[in-house]
C-alpha cells in the first residue's frame, strides 16, 4: 500500500490526472500542483472559509477535502468563475463597494456569495449574514459585503424582470 | 496652507482628492490573482517548520534530531547555537522610554524557552508536510521551570524572576501627573471608580505571517518577500542584524493579507529563515499554520486598569487618577517595544475632556506567555474604555444623562491649540461637533423612547457612547527620539512615461486599507491627469524612496502628502518646459485631463504625451539649459505636532439577554474626524472593519492561559473572531477639520473604529443593565461575566 | 497543520470497507464527509496508518419510509437532511437542527453517520437521535446490531459501536399524532458548538404536555436524557409552577463540565433557561420579541 494515489477529475472544466501524497487536501493540491493560488487556507481546520470552492457544484471546505477523494468530480475555484464570467456583477459590485480590501478571504466570500444567490435569489440582510456567517473576514467587518451580496441580488431581479 | 487644493472645485477634470474611487488593486483580488508570500515561488524553495517549546519556562537541553534527519526530504536542522553565529542579536528599549529594560533576543533562544510556542529548532525540507513531519520527530530533553504568569504577582519577591540580569520582571513604568491630584480628589462632589480589565487577544490576520528569503552567495544579496506593512525598515533589520549592507538586502511585500500592526514587528522566527537562506543560500519559505499564529503572533492589551474620577456638583471632571497593569511576554518586541502600549494608555486616558488634574501610572511587567506588541489602535481602546467608563459612572452618581455631561466637559471646538492634561498637543479637533452630528444621526431621543417602552415589556436594550481622541501622523518623538531606525518621514517618486503614463512609487505599503488607491488620486490630480494614467509602485525597497510603511494611520497623512508635493512637481516641471515650447510663461499654464492648458482659458495647448515625447526622444529641439525633469522626488515629514491627533465618537445600541446574558448588537454609529478625506467609501471601510475588530475584543476575543502558562484556545473554533450574523450595521459620519500642517491637510483613520468600539459597547451593556445595579467592566463581555453580574450564575 | 501521512484507499461496497478495514489493521479510520476527521488529522490529534474513504458506499446512503419509520442512512449530509421531503414529513426536527450545525459548505459534506459516531458532547444530532428515540443500524463485517440511541452515547466522544463496526443508517419511529418537537440552542456564534442546548419533544393536548422527552446537549459528557425534569412535567399543564419545577428538577440532574465559555454554574442555568424557552415554544407560546 502507498501513500500516493492516482486521481483524475476536473477542475476548470478542465481534466487533470495526478499521483497525490493521500494526505494532501485540496487547497495545497490545487495551489501546489496547478498553481491556482487563488484559492487560499488560513486555518486548515475548516473553521475560517477562506478555503470554499465548489465540489460537483456544491460549496466545501477544500482543506477538508483530500485531493485522493475526488476521483470523478469537477471542481471549480475562483479562476474558473472568473474565467467563465459566473459571478461577474458579483466581483463589480464588490469592486465598487469597496467589500474587498485585504482580498484574502475574498475568493472564498465570493464561493460562498455565489451558493447563497444561487439557492436563495433575494436574500435579506439577516439572510446574507447567516449564511455568510462561515467565512471569516477581518477588514471589512462585513457591513460592505452584505451591501454588495444585497445589490448584486437587486441587480439580478431588475434584469429578471426586463427579461 | 490649503489653497492648493479647493474642496469647492470637485467637478473640474482630475479633482479626485475627496471622491470615492475605487481601488485599482481590487479588480486582480477579486478574481482570485493577487500574489501573496505563500503564491511566490522560486527554484529550488525549501520549506522551514519550527519545533516549538511545549513548556512556558524551559531550560532546553539535549535535541535529537536523529529520527528527524532520516526523512527523505529533510535537508537541514538548526538551533541556536548554529544561527547565533551568523546574526547579531537584539534589545528592544527605547530611550526615551526612561528605565525600560528588556533581555537581549537572538533567532532561535540558547539555553531557555520562555512561553509556550516559542520556536527552538527550525527543520528546513523540500516541503511544509515533510519539515513538520520532521519537526515532530525532533525530541528535545527540556527541564520544566517555574512560570511567571500572573501579572498581578510578577513583581512580588517570591515570584519567578524571567531573566535573573534583569533583576526582576518590570519592564517599564511610568507616571504621568499633572496638577493636584489628591486635593481635587478630596474636595470632590463625587468620586465614582471602577477596576476595568482588557483581554489579552490577538490579530488573527487571515493571511497567516508569511516570509520568503533568498540569499545569493555570488551576488551577495538577500532578497525578501515579506508580508510585512515597513519593507524599509526590515530593510535595515536584516542588514543589521545579518550583517550586510543595506544596499544588498532588497524586501518586497506583495499583496498582503491583512496585519492591522500584527505584521510591523520583528519575529525571532522570521528573522531565523533570513539567516537560513543566508547559510544556505538558497530560498527559504516559512508560513505560519494558525496554530502557529496563535502562539507566536504578537498579542496584545492584557491590562487591569485601577480607575478613579471626580467631579463638581456642576457635573465638570476635575480629576481622573489611573493605575494601568500590564503584563507582555518574556521579552519586549523589536524594534517597537512592548512598552508603548502601557505608554500609550498613561497618555491618552482622559484625552477628550477638559479638566486640570491628572495622574496615570503604567506598570510593564514580563510574562511566560506570547509576547506582546503594538496592534490596531494600541491603547486607545483601553484608554478609551477606562474614560468614557469612568464618564458614564459620573455621569450616572449624578443623574446626568450621559449625552449632556459629555457636553459639559469636552474641550470646546474652537479652543485649540492646546495640550491636555496628559500632555498630548492637539492642533484643532472637533469633539462638539462630532457629538451633535452623532446624537442627530443616530436620533438619540427616539432610540431612548423605544428603550423605555420596550423596558416595560421585560424587553433590555442599552445605548453607550465613547468619544475619543486618536494618534496618527507620528513624528519621530513616537520612536525614532528612542533610537529605533523607524522612519516618521516618507517618499513618494512620480515619473511622467513618454506615452503620458504616469508611476508613482511610494514608501508607505498597502495591506487592503487603500494605500494604493488614495496615492493614485493625489498623483492624477496633483499632476493633472486622468486617474487611469497613474499606476502606483509600493512594497519595494528597491524601487521606492526610503519610507516608513504603513502603521499609526501615516499613510493618507504623510505619504499622502508626499505623494501630493512630488505630483504638484511634476507639474511644475512639464509647465516649465511647456512654456518653453509654446514660447509663454509657465504660469499661464496648467494641467488638466493629461493636456497642457492655458491657465485661464483652460484651452488645450498641448498634449502631455507630445511634450514628453519631445524630452525623451527630441531633448535637441529644447532649449540647451532648460531643466527638464520629469521624475521628482519629494518626502514629508510632520512639523510641529508630534502627532495629528484626530477625534471621534460612536454610539453602539444593543439587547442584552438578561436570561442568558447574551448581546444583541442592533447597530452602531461613529463620526470621525480624519482631517481631510481622500477618498470617502475607504475611510468609512477602515471605521467599520477598525470598529469590528474593536467589538471582537469587547465580546468574543480572548487569549485563555492555564495556571501553567497553556494557551488553551489557540484554534479558530475556540479563539472567536467577530462573525458576520453578529455584527451590526454600522453608520459613518464625519467632520473635517484638516491638519494644516501640509498641503492635503490629511489625518489618519485607520484605527479610530477600534479605539472607541468596546467602550460604547461596556457603557450600553451597562446602560441595559441600569435596572438590575448590575455593571460589567472586564473585556470581554461574555455571556458568563453578564449572568455573574446579575447574579444569576457564579462564574468559576 | 499538514496532516501526519496516511494511506488512502476507498471502498465501493460495504463488503469492501470491511475487507480493507481487517487489512489496515486497527489504527485504520473511516472517512465519511471528513468534516471532524479532517481537523484532527490537521492538529495531528490522530495519526491513523490508513484512510478508509466509505463515502461512496451506495449501501450507505438512502432516505425512505418502512412501515412509517423513516430510515435515514447514513452518510446523509447535513444539507440533505435539511432538504429532504420524507424528513420534513416524518422528522422535522432533524431538518431544523441540520439548520444549526456549523456553515453550508459543512452541512453539504458532514454526514448524519459521522456526527453521531463522533459524538460531541455539544452536536444536535446525537441529542436528537435520543431525544425521537431513534435507533441505530450498526454494521460489522458479519452482522447487522440494533442499538437504541439510549444505549448508544456512553462517553466523550465515546459510542457503543465495536472496534470493527459502523454506523449503516439511523432510523426514526413513526410519529405520534399531535406530536411537537423543537430544538434551541445558544451559541456564541451562529454555527458554533452550543454552549447549552435542548430537545424537547412531546404530544400538546392544550397546555399540558403528554410524554414530554426532553435531552440536553453540551452540559455533560454526552446528551443527557433529563428524566426528572420530564418527572415534573409529564401529565401536568406546562404553566409557571410546573416549569420551575422542571427546572428545578434539571438543576438536580445536570453536572456540566465547564468548559472555554463557563463553569458548571452557568451551563446549568442556561439548561434551565432553555427548558423554559422550549416547553414554552411547544405550547405555542413565543417568547415577547420585540421589533
Amino acid at each position: 500500500m502507498s501513500r500516493e494515489v492516482q486521481v483524475t477529475f476536473e477542475v476548470n472544466g478542465e481534466p487533470v490526472s495526478r499521483r497525490v501524497e493521500a494526505r494532501q487536501h485540496l487547497i495545497d493540491f490545487l495551489r501546489l500542483e496547478l498553481g491556482l493560488t487563488g484559492s487560499h487556507t488560513g486555518c486548515e481546520h475548516g473553521v475560517c472559509g477562506a478555503c470554499t470552492v465548489r465540489v460537483d457544484g456544491r460549496i466545501v471546505r477544500g482543506c477538508l477535502v483530500l485531493a485522493a477523494s475526488l476521483e470523478g468530480t469537477k471542481v471549480e475555484t475562483i479562476e474558473g468563475l472568473s474565467d467563465a464570467n459566473e459571478i461577474r456583477d458579483l466581483q463589480d459590485a464588490f469592486i465598487a463597494r469597496n467589500a474587498c480590501q485585504c482580498g484574502y478571504c475574498t475568493p472564498g466570500m465570493l464561493l460562498t456569495a455565489a451558493a447563497l444567490l444561487d439557492s436563495k435569489p433575494q436574500p435579506t440582510r439577516a439572510e446574507i449574514r447567516e449564511y455568510l456567517a462561515g467565512n471569516y473576514c477581518r477588514c471589512t467587518g462585513y457591513h460592505a459585503i452584505v451591501d454588495a451580496v444585497e445589490a448584486t441580488a437587486a441587480a439580478r431581479a431588475r434584469r429578471h424582470k426586463q427579461d | 496652507m490649503n489653497e492648493i487644493i479647493d474642496p469647492g472645485s470637485v467637478d473640474r477634470p482630475n479633482s479626485y482628492i475627496g471622491k470615492s474611487v475605487p481601488r485599482p488593486n481590487a479588480a486582480k483580488l477579486v478574481e482570485g490573482r493577487g500574489q501573496y508570500v505563500d503564491d511566490v515561488l522560486l527554484p529550488r524553495l525549501l520549506h522551514v517548520a519550527f519545533v516549538r517549546s511545549p513548556h512556558a519556562h524551559a531550560k532546553i537541553g539535549n535535541l535529537d534530531a536523529s529520527a528527524a534527519s532520516r526523512l527523505p526530504g529533510v535537508r537541514r536542522l538548526f538551533t541556536g547555537s548554529e544561527l547565533a553565529q551568523h546574526c547579531e542579536p537584539w534589545v528592544a528599549v527605547l530611550a526615551h522610554l526612561k528605565g525600560m529594560k528588556s533581555a537581549p533576543q537572538l533567532p532561535l533562544p540558547l539555553e531557555r524557552a520562555t512561553w509556550v510556542g516559542e520556536a527552538v529548532a527550525a527543520v528546513v525540507a523540500d516541503s511544509r508536510a515533510v519539515a513538520e513531519d520532521a519537526a515532530a520527530k525532533v525530541a528535545v530533553a527540556y527541564e520544566p521551570l517555574p512560570a511567571a504568569v500572573d501579572m498581578e504577582t510578577a513583581l512580588d519577591p517570591a515570584s519567578v524572576v524571567i531573566h535573573p540580569l534583569l533583576g526582576d520582571n518590570l519592564c517599564f513604568e511610568r507616571l504621568n501627573e499633572t496638577g493636584k491630584v489628591e486635593e481635587a480628589f478630596a474636595a470632590a462632589h463625587r468620586v465614582v471608580e471602577a477596576t476595568f480589565h482588557s483581554g489579552r487577544h490577538t490579530g488573527a490576520t487571515l493571511e497567516p505571517r508569511s516570509i520568503l528569503a533568498d540569499y545569493n552567495r555570488a551576488s551577495g544579496k538577500l532578497t525578501v518577500y515579506h508580508s510585512t506593512q515597513a519593507p524599509h525598515m526590515m530593510q535595515g533589520v536584516f542588514a543589521k542584524h545579518l550583517r550586510l549592507a543595506e544596499g544588498d538586502v532588497r524586501v518586497i511585500c506583495t499583496d498582503v493579507g491583512g496585519s492591522y500592526g500584527i505584521k510591523v514587528h520583528v519575529y525571532p522566527d522570521e528573522v531565523a529563515v533570513a539567516v537560513i537562506a543566508k547559510i544556505m543560500g538558497r530560498p527559504i519559505k516559512f508560513i505560519a499554520d494558525r496554530l502557529e499564529s496563535f502562539l507566536s503572533d504578537i498579542h496584545a492589551r492584557d491590562h487591569r486598569i485601577k480607575g478613579r474620577m471626580a467631579v463638581d456638583a456642576q457635573g465638570h471632571i476635575t480629576a481622573i487618577d489611573i493605575d494601568d497593569l500590564t503584563g507582555i511576554g518574556p521579552y519586549s518586541v523589536y524594534p517597537r517595544t512592548s512598552a508603548v502600549e502601557g505608554n500609550q494608555v498613561v497618555n491618552l486616558v482622559g484625552g477628550p475632556y477638559a479638566f486640570a488634574n491628572f495622574r496615570a501610572k503604567t506598570t510593564v511587567v514580563f510574562q511566560n506567555k506570547t509576547p506582546t506588541c503594538q496592534y490596531r489602535a494600541v491603547g486607545h481602546p483601553i484608554a478609551t474604555a477606562v474614560t468614557e467608563g469612568l464618564v458614564d459612572l459620573a455621569a450616572g452618581a449624578l443623574d446626568l444623562d450621559p449625552v449632556e455631561f459629555r457636553r459639559r466637559n469636552l474641550m470646546k471646538d474652537g479652543s485649540y491649540p492646546r495640550t491636555s492634561p496628559a500632555g498630548m498637543k492637539f492642533e484643532g479637533l472637533s469633539h462638539e461637533q462630532s457629538l451633535d452630528t452623532l446624537v442627530a444621526m443616530m436620533d438619540y431621543p427616539a432610540l431612548r423612547a423605544e428603550q423605555s417602552r420596550l423596558r416595560a415589556q421585560g424587553v433590555h436594550r442599552g445605548i453607550g457612547f465613547a468619544s475619543f481622541i486618536e494618534l496618527t501622523n507620528p513624528s519621530p518623538f513616537m520612536y525614532g527620539v528612542g533610537g529605533a531606525r523607524i522612519s516618521a518621514q516618507d517618499g513618494c517618486t512620480v515619473r511622467v512615461d513618454p506615452d503620458g503614463s504616469v508611476l508613482a512609487a511610494t514608501g508607505v505599503t498597502e495591506q487592503g486599507q487603500g494605500t494604493e488607491a488614495i496615492i493614485r488620486q493625489i498623483v492624477a490630480e496633483a499632476v493633472g491627469v486622468p486617474i487611469d494614467w497613474v499606476r502606483v509602485l509600493t512594497g519595494d525597497t528597491l524601487t521606492t524612496p526610503y519610507g516608513g510603511g504603513t502603521w499609526a494611520c501615516r499613510g493618507a497623512g504623510i505619504g499622502g502628502e508626499a505623494a501630493l508635493q512630488a505630483g504638484l512637481a511634476v507639474k511644475q516641471a512639464v509647465l516649465r518646459v511647456a512654456a518653453a515650447m509654446l514660447q509663454g510663461k509657465p504660469d499661464a499654464l496648467d494641467m488638466s485631463d493629461g493636456q497642457i492648458v492655458d491657465a485661464v482659458s483652460r484651452q488645450p495647448r498641448m498634449p502631455l504625451a507630445e511634450l514628453a515625447r519631445i524630452v525623451y526622444f527630441r531633448g535637441d529641439t529644447l532649449p540647451p539649459d532648460l531643466p527638464r525633469e520629469l521624475m521628482q522626488t519629494r518626502h514629508f515629514i510632520t512639523k510641529q505636532y508630534p502627532f495629528a491627533f484626530t477625534n471621534g465618537v460612536q454610539a453602539s445600541w444593543l439587547e442584552v439577554d438578561i436570561e442568558t446574558g447574551m448581546i444583541r448588537l442592533i447597530k452602531h454609529w461613529c463620526v470621525e474626524d480624519c482631517g481631510r478625506i481622500i477618498n470617502p467609501l475607504l475611510v468609512d471601510e477602515q471605521v467599520r472593519g477598525g470598529i469590528v475588530q474593536g467589538l471582537g475584543g469587547a465580546l468574543y476575543e480572548h487569549c485563555l492561559y492555564s495556571e501553567t502558562g497553556q494557551l488553551l484556545n489557540a484554534s479558530m473554533a475556540d479563539y472567536l473572531v467577530p462573525m458576520a450574523a453578529e455584527m451590526p450595521d454600522i453608520e459613518v459620519g464625519h467632520v473635517e477639520t484638516p491638519t494644516k500642517e501640509s498641503l492635503l491637510g490629511a489625518k489618519g483613520a485607520g484605527e479610530a473604529g477600534t479605539a472607541g468600539a468596546p467602550a460604547a459597547v461596556m457603557n450600553a451593556i451597562n446602560d441595559a443593565l441600569k435596572p438590575f445595579g448590575a455593571k460589567v467592566f472586564a473585556q470581554p463581555f461574555t455571556p458568563e461575566r453578564i449572568l455573574a453580574a446579575l447574579g444569576k450564575a457564579k462564574p468559576r | 497543520m499538514k496532516a501526519a501521512p496516511f494511506e488512502y484507499l476507498r471502498a465501493t461496497t460495504l463488503a469492501e470497507v470491511f475487507q480493507l478495514w481487517r487489512e489496515a489493521g486497527p489504527e485504520a479510520r473511516l472517512l465519511a464527509g471528513g468534516q471532524s476527521l479532517m481537523p484532527a488529522l490537521a492538529f495531528r490529534l490522530s495519526e491513523p496508518n490508513v484512510l478508509i474513504d466509505i463515502s461512496r458506499v451506495a449501501d450507505l446512503t438512502g432516505i425512505s419510509v418502512e412501515n412509517g419509520a423513516l430510515r435515514i442512512g447514513a452518510l446523509t449530509t447535513h444539507a440533505e437532511l435539511g432538504a429532504h421531503a420524507l424528513v420534513r414529513e416524518h422528522a422535522p426536527l432533524l431538518g431544523e437542527a441540520a439548520a444549526l450545525i456549523a456553515h453550508p459548505a459543512i452541512r453539504n459534506r458532514g454526514t448524519l453517520g459521522g456526527s453521531l459516531a463522533y459524538a460531541d458532547p455539544a452536536a444536535e444530532l446525537p441529542a436528537c437521535c435520543l431525544a425521537l428515540g431513534a435507533t441505530i443500524v450498526a454494521r460489522s463485517a458479519t452482522a447487522e446490531r440494533r442499538i437504541a440511541a439510549d444505549a448508544f452515547f456512553v462517553g466523550l466522544y465515546a459510542t457503543a459501536l465495536e472496534a470493527n463496526e459502523l454506523i449503516a443508517a439511523v432510523e426514526f419511529p413513526r410519529r405520534r399524532a399531535g406530536e411537537r418537537s423543537t430544538i434551541l440552542e445558544l451559541a456564541r456564534r451562529s454555527g458554533d458548538y452550543a454552549m447549552a442546548g435542548i430537545v424537547a419533544r412531546a404530544t400538546v393536548a392544550g397546555q399540558a404536555l403528554a410524554d414530554p422527552r426532553l435531552v440536553l446537549f453540551g452540559v455533560g459528557e454526552v446528551p443527557v436524557l433529563a428524566r426528572a425534569a420530564m418527572a415534573a412535567l409529564a401529565g401536568r399543564p406546562a404553566d409557571a409552577a410546573n416549569i420551575a419545577a422542571a427546572q428545578a428538577a434539571l438543576a438536580q440532574e445536570l453536572e456540566p463540565p465547564g468548559d472555554l465559555n463557563g463553569g458548571a454554574d452557568m451551563k446549568r442555568h442556561l439548561a434551565q433557561v432553555l427548558l423554559a424557552r422550549a416547553i414554552q415554544r411547544l405550547i405555542g407560546v413565543e417568547e415577547a420579541r420585540a421589533q
